[in-house]
């Protein structure tokens, strides 16, 4: 059995860079039994320093995943670059399972190649391999889709390294509060702002091609959907109704728009078709229906209601019909985010006076609570389904913070300043 | 005592001004008035925009010392109190908000050019785009209860801040008390 071992890693993972306001992120909870894997300093054929360390990127990332235990460089038997250096029998008995060994060549003005190989130690064997030409600006994105293709060849899985997560960041106290939606690196690397504003910015949400972003904004002094390009251009204001215009969700074919509207009375789930911006209501009650999201088929809507009272989720056909109740643990269940299977729920948890993030099972009807805090909120899958990631404080100030979909890994995520908020995991990349 | 004294016609109009001035200010001070001297005389509108101000700023009518004719201006009438508070989860007006509430839909619908923004907050707990369903549905309430009075609807505006304007910062029980509200903002007045 592998056990939950507690509060044993504060890895510093990425140093602060200059000018920026980089996320750090601590592994706060790892998980025992966890792969080892040795991932060698890369060969560096080049008159400068190295330019980017991919090795220790790709040991962060898969670090990070909980699944594997990079092993300490000072450790290892032998550093080699290439294939024909490799000696097996020196790395057995030493705990790797695994090598990674590359190479970084410039070929041009801000041009490189990189090459990786994966061995497996015991059968002496490679597993895979390699070669990516990339541009200077895209080298610790290199380092992130080798991590995704160790990943997926290890564990079969996906991996969600060489992504993105939009999130809402707060500066200053009081009048003074600025708020700026921003785009990371799924490791909290090149946060750049693409929207900035005096007033509160809400529930980001990732157009199924990743390129674009919609979310609320109050600048005009209510709250407005917009969506725009995640490069920052293109800003159009797509719903400003009167009353409630929220919680845009957008549908898997990228065509509509899911979105809580209260122009007809109380806040009803609608949907909106992107193309000529028409809008029909999903649901009809006096009750407050928001927070829609969609089930990866685009044919029903997962939102929360608090028509029994308390707010639950429900699920609902995009095109009407009787919502049927899916949350029954507790007096306060909403925010859903869907797995990408479907099959799984993630939500906002209230009981006992706090609010934590838990995990339904739609087949088996298996419920669990995966977090521990007090005001934890806005889940977001990634988009592989490993992992979520959500809002939390600590000490008072927001945060964001990522669990394993079986709650064994928490890592949290802290802005060097401010607060930051409303996580939204970016889909895969192209 | 008949006077065959000739008052000359200018001393006469001033004696009617001066009359006419005293009564109608009597009138504006017992709140029969129809029509609100302040926007005949004193309007004044800020020019910020409904979210343009830091969360909390609110500024008791009548202490600048302007607008001191009007009811709105008054310290001690109910109309001064303009922050209405909620209990946890509910958006039921309390009780002790009813006589204010209804003083000022009353108010309302004696001046019915007034025009008011409901503007409604929650506390924190809970999801963020709930809470802007709740304070919806707080600003609702009171707007229903101001057309209880005669207010008429397109004299009201409500809008609904969730809770990403706190009146009080903290987690504590006390800021939440002061964050779950309903302001009622008199268009052309401070706050």
């Amino acid at each position: 059995m592998i056990q939950i071992r507690h509060v044993i890693f504060l890895l510093l993972l990425c140093l602060p860079l200059a000018g920026q306001a980089a996320l750090e992120i601590r592994i706060t909870q790892g998980v025992e039994g966890a792969m080892p894997i040795a991932i060698v300093p890369f060969g560096w054929q080049g008159e400068a320093q190295v330019p980017e360390d991919l090795a220790t990127i790709i040991g962060a990332n898969l670090h990070r995943s909980g699944r594997f235990a990079p092993v300490d460089r000072q450790t290892m038997p032998q550093r080699p670059t290439r294939a024909d250096e490799l000696d097996f029998p020196a790395w057995r008995g030493q705990g790797s399972n695994y090598v990674v060994i590359g190479r970084l060549q410039s070929t041009g003005a801000d041009r490189f190649s990189v090459q990786f190989q994966l061995f497996d130690v015991a059968g002496g064997r490679q597993l895979t391999g390699y070669n990516i030409p990339v541009e200077r600006a895209d080298l610790r994105r290199a380092a992130h889709m080798i991590s995704d293709i160790i990943y997926e060849r290890l564990t079969g899985e996906r991996g969600a390294f060489d992504t993105r997560v939009a999130y809402v960041s707060v500066t200053g106290q009081g009048g003074e509060r600025r708020f700026a939606l921003q785009v990371a690196d799924a490791d909290g690397h090149h946060p750049r702002t693409i929207f900035r504003s005096a007033q509160p910015i809400l529930s980001p949400a990732w157009a199924p091609d990743g390129r674009r972003i919609a979310y609320v904004s109050f600048e005009n002094g209510r709250s407005e959907v917009f969506v725009q390009n995640v490069d920052g251009g293109d800003r159009t204001r797509l719903a400003a109704f009167e009353g409630i215009n929220s919680a845009p969700a957008w549908s898997p074919d990228g065509r509509r728009l899911a979105l809580t509207l209260s122009r007809d009375g109380a806040p009803d789930v609608y949907v909106m078709n992107l193309a000529d911006r028409s809008v029909t209501r999903v649901t009809q009650s006096r009750s407050i229906d928001t927070e829609p999201a969609w089930m990866p088929d685009g044919r029903s809507l997962v939102f929360t209601s608090d028509r029994a009272g308390q707010p639950q989720l429900y699920e609902v056909p995009v095109t009407g019909g009787q919502p049927r109740r899916l949350s029954f643990e507790g007096r306060y269940n909403g925010g859903a985010s869907i797995s990408p299977d479907g099959r799984r729920v993630a939500m906002v948890h209230g009981a006992g006076g706090g609010f934590r993030i838990a995990i339904l099972d739609r087949q088996t009807r298996l419920f669990r609570v995966l977090t521990d805090g007090r005001a934890d909120e806005a889940p977001s899958f990634a988009p592989n389904g490993s992992m979520i990631i959500y809002a939390t404080s600590e000490r008072g100030r927001g945060i964001l913070a990522a669990v394993s979909e079986d709650g064994r890994v928490h890592q949290r995520l802290v802005l060097q300043e401010g607060e930051v908020r409303e996580p939204a995991w970016s889909p895969f990349r192209e | 005592m008949r006077s065959s004294h000739v008052i000359s016609r200018s001393l006469l109009f001033v004696l009617m001004a001066i009359v006419l001035l005293t009564l109608g200010a009597c009138a504006s001070v017992d709140k029969t008035a129809t029509t609100d001297p302040v926007l005949v005389g004193d309007v004044h509108d800020d020019g910020r925009a409904p979210g343009d101000r830091y969360p909390g700023e609110t500024t008791p009518l009548g202490r600048d010392g302007r607008l001191t004719a009007d009811a709105l201006s008054d310290p001690s009438s109910p109309l001064s109190q303009r922050v209405i508070y909620f209990e946890f989860d509910r958006d039921d007006v309390r009780a002790d908000f009813v006589d204010v509430v209804a003083a000022h839909g009353a108010y309302l619908a004696r001046n019915s050019q007034t025009r008011i923004r409901l503007e409604g907050h929650t506390d924190e707990r809970g999801t963020r785009e709930y809470n802007l369903g709740l304070g919806e549905r707080r600003a609702h309430s009171v707007r229903r209860m101001l057309l209880l009075q005669g207010a008429s609807g397109d004299q009201i505006q409500v809008i609904s801040y969730g809770e990403e304007m706190p009146a009080a910062m903290g987690s504590s029980e006390q800021a939440w008390q002061q964050n779950r509200r309903v302001e009622l903002i008199y268009e052309g007045h401070r706050r």
